[in-house]
């Protein structure tokens, strides 16, 4: 485990070492994030609206009973700026860029592509791992602004139509305006834009040591998505903590 | 074929191995290994399998490190940093290990289009000419995925000659091709050499392929040479291990 986070955080350095070369990578960073992009737009805003739309109905109810529908807003607002939309989305894009990400390369290096770069002096770190890394860094936190926009208007969607809420969907608004800060999505934001660092890299990682056939291939992909998730979760904690001081 | 371009490729350059040993996780797979292939000549390293031949090819290329032993290249060492400045160099792999992510015509030209050597027409030139060297024409735009076995393994030559190779390796060059794709491939190799002189270095346990081609041959068995000589040589060489090995074709059409 240990020898794998090593080689994990070596990875991350030996890409932010090749930054320099982003220009020279830029064709293969526009067609990774186009790839992105394109799987996953559909799927982000069904998912954030329905965020948003469950948030509204689970927290809407029970502070309008208690006399508080001016806090609708803003609690839908702040859990989905700062928590759910870049968790779930980080999420979702390990479910669903990680993982083809770890099986393109694991399958690469299983069938000798990898090798074949070695021989032709093309570093696999250059040519795979960074146009990935800054796709998926860029993709993410633009993801997440779209997915927040969206999630908030599931939530308003619903405050509007559901008998238990029934607040206009200007009053949402404007009570939300009133407690969410820009800063709240900026750290929603950055925690994105940390996630993708993990996702991007993790999943690379575990391709580039994949080992063992089409078996093997299947056993990167599932450790990609799953140590993703769980330093997702472990780093959500840490940079909440950070972020609230 | 289309020669008109190779006449800048400089001759093929010498190889020597000496003493080499390698073991994964404690299990040796290289025992020693030492041979000489010389500039020019088409070198066969025969051997059943799991000899450690496709270990012993990746020392060679740079993609395994020895435990022990020195591998020389004109007499400068592989390890040397600037040997891959110096020496051109090119693996033709069992499979071919085209991407599959990209075009025919982008995996023969992605040495010169990863660094930079040359335009986007120049590049679309050179690639088109090199397959038309190993006689693939009209498939620039294809996906390996698309090709048969046969044409991948040329697409893979045509690929390793983009490089203006000194020394290509070929791994089981022959494997998983019909007999007569075989013997194009064994065809490419000899051209090769006579057209541009370069040293090619073949690991292979196709017989046929072996004695059809080379100059001189090795016997591999269990991580050892057993001999080296020319394919007569070779073929008179009164050992057991060696002869079952040789002969193992003719048992089984019995």
């Amino acid at each position: 485990m240990f020898e794998n986070i090593g080689q994990v955080i070596s990875l991350f350095w030996r890409t932010l070492l090749a930054l320099p070369l982003t220009w020279r990578q830029r064709q293969k960073v526009f067609d990774q994030f186009f790839e992105i992009g394109n799987a996953s737009l559909l799927m982000v805003c069904v998912l954030s609206f329905f965020i948003g739309a469950v948030i509204a109905l689970q927290t809407g109810p029970v502070l309008v009973e208690r006399s508080l529908a001016s806090a609708v807003g803003g609690v839908v607002g702040i859990a989905i700026a700062k928590e759910l939309a870049p968790v779930m989305m980080a999420i979702l894009i390990a479910g669903r860029i990680g993982s083809a990400m770890a099986a393109e390369i694991g399958s690469m290096r299983v069938y000798q592509e990898i090798d074949a770069l070695r021989t032709m002096n093309i570093n696999p770190v250059h040519y795979l791992v960074l146009p990935r890394v800054l796709a998926i860094a860029i993709a993410l936190p633009m993801l997440v602004v779209f997915s927040v926009l969206i999630a908030w208007f599931g939530g308003a969607v619903v405050a509007n139509s559901n008998h238990l809420i029934d607040i206009p969907a200007r009053v949402f608004f404007s009570d939300l305006r009133d407690i969410v800060e820009l800063k709240d999505v900026a750290n929603g934001v950055f925690k994105s834009f940390c996630f993708a660092l993990i996702i991007g890299v993790v999943s690379c990682h575990q391709g580039l040591t994949t080992i063992g056939g089409p078996r093997g291939i299947g056993r990167s992909v599932t450790k990609a998505v799953v140590n993703s998730i769980v330093l997702i979760v472990i780093f959500d904690y840490i940079l909440t903590r950070f972020l609230l001081k | 074929m289309n020669g008109s371009n190779q006449n800048n490729i400089s001759s093929g350059v010498g190889l020597v191995v000496r003493g080499l040993h390698k073991s994964f996780d404690g299990q040796e797979v290289l025992k020693g290994i030492d041979f000489e292939v010389r500039p020019g000549e088409v070198f066969v390293i025969m051997g059943p399998s799991g000899s450690g031949k496709s270990v012993l090819l990746k020392h060679l290329i740079g993609l395994e490190e020895a435990d022990a032993g020195e591998i020389l290249i004109n007499g400068d060492p592989i390890t040397a940093p600037e040997i891959a400045a110096k020496y051109r160099m090119a693996l033709v792999f069992q499979s071919g290990a085209l991407l599959s992510s990209l075009t025919v015509g982008e995996n023969v030209g992605l040495y010169l289009a990863e660094h930079r050597l040359k335009s986007p027409e120049e590049i679309e030139q050179i690639v088109t000419e090199k397959l038309a060297d190993v006689g693939l024409h009209g498939i620039l735009h294809k996906m390996p995925s698309e090709l048969s076995g046969g044409m991948k393994k040329r697409a893979a030559i045509a690929r390793a000659l983009v490089i203006e190779p000194q020394l290509i390796l070929y791994d089981e060059p022959t494997s998983e091709l019909d007999p007569v794709s075989a013997v194009v491939i064994g065809d490419e190799i000899l051209e090769l050499k006579q057209r541009i002189g370069v040293t090619s270095l073949v690991v292979s346990h196709d017989r046929d392929l072996a004695f059809g081609v080379a100059d001189r041959i090795a016997v591999m068995a269990d991580g050892r040479i057993l001999t080296i000589g020319t394919p007569d040589e070779v073929k008179n060489f009164k050992d057991s291990q060696v002869q079952n090995f040789l002969n193992a074709d003719f048992k089984r059409e019995k």
